[in-house]
């Protein structure tokens, strides 16, 4: 704790550096927020279990590396390798995840039209399950990695310092975006994801395969979620198998803030929420950071209750 | 594997289905004896000593924890369980940040009872009172209510006029927000916690008879007494007026509202009479312990609180406390298997909600809604 309670000037010194530092930690909580957001945008469900599908991808990103054999720091060739095998890895394992858990546990309840309570229980089950079984197969503790990007100043504008992980990690979480928007408005099975969450039976009735639509959303849920990791990976160089907890819980705010259901959305509201984060801690210490980010929610939706851009993975653009 | 499942649990309900139907129909003196039998037993439970059901014991087993305790943190859950109970069960609202009113209840004990929290020492040096001095247990219980009361109102206020799911998100921050606030503030006695909290007898002391720190059965037989008020308390409000209110709400809001129901009154009366019980809950944990600090009031908590809760059978005050009761139970009982407690509970979860979404012991007007609901579902989804 500082002196005073707030500090302004730690925050206006280095107003530049905090605003680059809440936007690379926001496009990860905006990355995982957007798995969130389809499910719920499609199935009006909190897929709890989302945030355990982020933690595979990142203990898959371990394993990938060590299997590699990858060492602190090797050349430039070696890091693209490692950073696309990780990628590839790890998306592939989260997305099959996600895949799974809606086979096994969601179609069922569907079926049986069960209401959201029960979706949810058995969403937090799961997400116990997966947890608890990576903690008793990988052990309790922080899981380090060989750090294979090492941090260094990229460019400088005014005094604010932008690093290369920060960089990466924007750049690649604004493409991804950008991907997924271009997938969901203008492509085949995009407009049948649109129908299915505008209405399900009539998507059905006019000949959308309502099982495969909502097998790819949670795919693509569990894709975002694998790039996610990487990137935590790449920033935090550590995993554990409780890391989905909190973060899942930042991404579901943040997607809830921008208005659950709406890609754009997901984008602003954990963009959104990781520079609020980042502006509490300097502000105050880093123990206030998680009230903040809440406060900033029950804030934003007293005043628009469907989030900043509204639900509307369905209505015209998503 | 789930139809397999799913078959014997069928038949296991085919056999079991007219008991209940037998019970209700027993003359009114059998039943009033049944349940007389039954509440001395529970008085009866830590001194159990019948052959063949001391296996139910926790201290027979290496490392076990005395039994008497473990049902007093039995009774504790089961408190909470029943005031979830009004917000999920009756009024149908998803509170996934309970722990925070079970923690505001805890701490206002701490705060005001305890001779060595910062609030007390602060009221000590403003009005110039004695070292010693403190407010007594008996005042902190309306306190403690009051306090839970009021933020149930301020949490609610501005919440309950969002969606169901928007409000489990809500109401999960605010959850971590009073444990973030207890861990950092320096009026709540920071990480360390509180200690020298008070019980009926006053502050923790050898020289206690009734209500010390060595023999945990007057809390137990305290806390069971306590569940039972309110068990009959709740039985006669769910059934009351507001009881009726709460059920329309949570079948469905917007045709209770044109029936004349205030949707938004009666949750928010919800949520204060649920918190309300959630504070008495923490505060007798407190006084139990004597001593708190702000782990012991994390949030995911409160999330196995809700799952204990709906897989018991949310709305049925038997199906709540089962479930609460085997959520404080079975870690305690088989402690040898401590390391995978937390994924055999959630596979128990995934497995109840598949096979019997309604939950072990159901409500039946509930039951006959998920029945209903069932028949309803479209051939191809």
């Amino acid at each position: 704790m500082k002196g005073t309670f707030v500090d302004f000037d730690a925050l206006f010194g280095h107003l530049g550096q905090h605003t680059v530092d809440g936007l690379s930690k926001g496009s990860i909580y905006a990355l995982v927020a957007l798995g969130y957001t389809l499910v719920y945008g499609v199935l009006r469900l909190i897929n709890f279990a989302h945030s355990e599908v982020f933690m595979i991808g990142t203990f898959t990103v371990v394993g990938t590396w060590s299997v590699l054999g990858a060492t602190d720091s090797p050349a430039i060739g070696t890091v693209i390798l490692l950073l696309l095998a990780g990628l590839v890895a790890a998306a592939a394992a989260s997305g099959a995840t996600a895949v799974a858990v809606e086979r096994i546990a969601y179609r069922r309840l569907r079926r049986m039209n069960a209401p959201p309570l029960i979706f949810l229980i058995t969403a937090i089950g799961l997400s116990l399950v997966l947890s608890e079984a990576f903690g008793l197969w990988q052990g309790r503790l922080v899981k380090g990695m060989p750090t294979i990007v090492e941090r260094s100043v990229l460019f400088t504008i005014g005094n604010t310092e932008v690093t290369n992980i920060q960089a990466i990690t924007v750049v690649a979480a604004l493409i991804m975006m950008f991907g997924l928007d271009t997938f969901i408005n203008r492509t085949r099975y995009g407009r049948g994801v649109r129908a299915v969450a505008q209405n399900p039976d009539t998507a059905a009735l006019m000949g959308v395969n309502k099982d495969r639509v909502i097998a790819l959303i949670f795919l693509l849920g569990g894709l975002l979620a694998g790039a996610a990791a990487l990137l935590y990976c790449l920033r935090y160089g550590n995993t554990r198998f409780n890391v989905g907890f909190v973060l899942g819980l930042k991404a579901f705010t943040a997607a809830v803030l921008g208005g659950i259901g709406n890609l754009r959305g997901a984008l602003l509201g954990g963009l959104l929420l990781g520079i609020v984060e980042v502006y509490a801690a300097t502000l105050t210490s880093s123990n206030w950071e998680d009230v903040a980010a809440f406060v900033v929610l029950v804030v934003v939706l007293l005043f628009r209750p469907t989030g900043l851009l509204g639900e509307s993975l369905g209505r015209a653009r998503a | 594997m789930t139809e397999t499942l799913r078959e014997i649990n069928d038949r296991r309900q085919r056999l079991t289905a007219g008991i209940g139907e037998r019970v209700r129909a027993l003359p009114r003196w059998q039943k009033v004896l049944g349940l007389l039998a039954f509440v001395g037993f529970l008085y009866y439970l830590p001194y159990l000593g019948i052959p063949g059901l001391t296996w139910f014991r926790t201290d027979y087993i290496p490392q076990g924890n005395n039994w008497a305790g473990v049902l007093f943190s039995c009774a504790i859950y089961v408190l909470i369980a029943i005031g979830l109970n009004i917000v999920v069960g009756l009024a149908g609202l998803l509170d996934l940040g309970y722990v925070g009113f079970y923690a505001i209840g805890a701490y206002s004990v701490a705060l005001f009872g305890s001779t060595q929290s910062p609030v007390v020492e602060a009221l000590q040096n403003r009005f110039g009172l004695s070292e010693q001095w403190a407010v007594s247990w008996a005042i902190c219980i309306p306190l403690a209510i009051t306090f839970t009361m009021i933020s149930g109102v301020i949490l609610g206020w501005p919440t309950l006029r969002l969606r169901g799911d928007y409000l489990a998100i809500v109401t999960l921050g605010f959850g971590e927000i009073i444990r973030i606030v207890a861990r950092n503030s320096s009026w709540t006695g920071g990480p360390q916690g509180i200690a020298a909290i008070p019980g009926p007898e006053g502050a923790p002391s050898a020289d206690n008879t009734i209500f010390g720190l060595i023999d945990p059965k007057p809390w137990y037989w305290l806390a069971l007494t306590v569940v039972i008020v309110m068990v009959f308390a709740v039985r006669r409000l769910e059934h009351s007026r507001v009881g009726r209110a709460w059920l329309a709400i949570r079948e469905d809001e917007d045709a209770a509202a044109v029936m004349g129901v205030p949707g938004f009154k009666f949750k928010l009366w919800a949520f204060a009479m649920g918190a309300a019980l959630g504070g008495l809950s923490g505060f007798l944990f407190a006084s139990r312990n004597a001593f708190i600090e702000p782990t012991q009031f994390n949030v995911y908590l409160s999330i196995l609180f809700v799952a204990a809760v709906v897989a018991g059978g949310a709305g049925n005050i038997p199906g709540v406390a089962i479930g609460a009761f085997l959520l404080a139970y079975l870690p305690e009982r088989f402690r040898d298997f401590s390391e995978y407690r937390t994924l055999a509970f959630g596979l128990a979860l995934v497995l109840v909600m598949l096979l019997r979404p309604q939950g072990l012991i159901p409500s039946r007007r509930r039951a006959r809604e998920l029945a209903d609901r069932r028949k309803e579902a479209p051939a191809n989804v």
